[in-house]
């Protein structure tokens, strides 16, 4: 039952999205390096492969494309991963600070309190995206326009999932300093086995124990859900796989969180 | 709207830190007193559900806290020992985002926080950021956002450590007229200075309560003089053992 009602709990609610944009939007250096991130890979390491990678028709795309447009919907991806680590970064860091434990003496359900942090992280990572294929369209990337439309939902998903595997990452982080392990150990090897890079099936001509990896790795099933829904499709199989994991990671998240350690 | 905790244990892995602690923390002023290591910090954590209960039970005026209601927050407020607040957020966007974690909207917020700014002399720094404000009036904006959802109880960690003169009058004398509104306060403090002759005293040494009593009827039943005599011959006792 909830101890607040709905009035209380939509308060709590926008109060928690609010702080977190507007502790993004303080911190400028954030949504610059966000930015650039992608947009480094978009310039300089597709132009590098473009020749060296052959793309074969593959769905959802009805035609050949070019590298730099194969690999839009990874990098978006990968904003939501870099974002999503950031906020794992600062829950550790609330933690540190002892914001977290006023957060969680809020009388509205835990489960509610982290649910709204997700939710700014997921608007969060749904602007940044945004902003980032727009600048893609002036490098020339075709991505339609209703694409973007029809990857809200999918965007928030993604954020959802990977937003609550920080959660569970930060209740298992004890310091700041120990987040240069999660780089190594959690965002590399999750963005570089999947497909936001290369499709599978060139992994599989190069390692067979490659290519299971990253095809059953679940960022692979975002980025592939978002590579779909950027051309306007909706892949079921791929959205009821993620909401799987997104649900699973939720639950443990939920679960294991402390607001000390 | 009292508190009862029985039997209450904890440990840190091997490392006991609280050994079958039995008290009733009652409506007004309760100082826990102890030395550094006594135990103060873990108790405070159970009662503010940081941590969870191990062994034992504690019971808010006849709810349990194991596992600890959500609706059981609504009447609690607390001041940590460290700063919370979010130092790039001006008072008020503390304040308000505090009250919105308790379902109140930022009016209704403002309203009821006036008369708490003026008595603890914070309106002129509303709109400053907490990172511009010295250590005495991050810890008024500390017991504001504490109380501004009027709570039953009220936990305050070591509140006036490392404050001058004027701030620790202040945050004594705003707490001490809560108390008299019959509010249960936890006030934890190692400052012997700030106890009361009526004030109820819980002194925890080693992980156990070594005394839990008026100030007065302890002092009279010790035969003692001072709250500094009445403590030292406490703890002492139990570091010889140690």
């Amino acid at each position: 039952m909830n101890s607040l009602p709905a009035a209380s709990l939509w308060y709590t609610f926008q109060a928690i999205v609010v702080r977190e944009l507007l502790r993004f939007f303080q911190q400028k250096s954030r949504l610059f390096s966000a930015l650039v991130r992608p947009l480094l890979w978009l310039i300089v390491f597709a132009a590098g492969f473009r020749s060296a990678l052959g793309l074969s028709i593959t769905p959802p795309y009805e035609t050949y494309i070019l590298y730099q447009e194969y690999i839009v919907p990874g990098l978006c991806g990968m904003i939501v991963l870099f974002n999503a680590m950031q906020s794992s970064l600062s829950m550790v860091y609330d933690r540190e600070m002892g914001s977290m434990k006023v957060l969680l003496m809020s009388p509205a359900p835990k489960a509610f309190l982290l649910f709204a942090k997700l939710c700014g992280g997921a608007i969060l990572s749904l602007l940044q995206v945004v902003i980032f294929v727009l600048l893609a369209w002036g490098l020339d990337v075709n991505i339609p326009l209703l694409g973007l439309l029809y990857s809200i939902p999918t965007i928030f998903l993604t954020a959802f999932f990977l937003g609550s595997l920080g959660l569970i990452l930060a209740n298992h982080i004890k310091q700041l300093e120990n987040f240069a392990g999660v780089m190594n150990f959690v965002i590399f090897p999750m963005f570089f086995l999947s497909s936001a890079l290369y499709p599978l099936w060139k992994i599989q001509e190069s390692s067979l124990y490659l290519y299971w990896l990253c095809k059953y790795n679940p960022f692979t099933f975002a980025v592939e859900m978002l590579r779909f829904s950027l051309y306007e499709q909706y892949n079921v199989e791929l959205i009821a796989l993620v909401s799987g994991v997104t649900l699973l990671c939720a639950f443990f998240a939920i679960n294991t969180f402390k607001a000390k350690k | 709207m009292s508190i009862k905790i029985s039997d209450i244990s904890y440990k840190y892995g091997k490392k006991q830190a609280l050994h079958n602690v039995n008290l009733e923390l009652c409506q007004g002023f309760n100082v826990l007193l102890g030395p550094n290591g006594a135990g103060k910090s873990t108790l405070f954590s159970l009662l503010t559900a940081q941590f969870s209960i191990q062994n034992g039970s504690i019971c808010f005026g006849g709810s349990s806290l194991h596992p600890p209601s959500r609706e059981l927050f609504k009447k609690v407020g607390v001041v940590f020992q460290n700063t919370t607040l979010d130092l790039d957020l001006t008072v008020q966007q503390n304040l308000t985002y505090f009250a919105a974690l308790h379902g109140i909207g930022k009016h209704t917020a403002l309203e009821q926080l006036q008369p708490i700014l003026s008595a603890l002399s914070l309106m002129p720094h509303l709109n400053e950021k907490v990172r511009q404000l010295n250590q005495g009036h991050r810890r008024r904006v500390e017991l504001a956002r504490a109380v501004l959802h009027q709570p039953h109880y009220l936990f305050l960690d070591e509140p006036t450590v490392g404050l001058d003169v004027p701030s620790r009058e202040a945050i004594i004398a705003y707490v001490r007229q809560l108390a008299d509104t019959g509010v249960t306060i936890l006030w934890t403090t190692h400052l012997l200075d700030e106890v009361q002759a009526d004030d109820a005293l819980v002194v925890l040494c080693d992980g156990q309560v070594l005394l839990s009593e008026r100030c007065q009827v302890a002092l009279q039943s010790m035969q003692k003089q001072s709250v500094l005599d009445l403590y030292q011959s406490l703890t002492k006792k139990v570091v010889q053992a140690i």
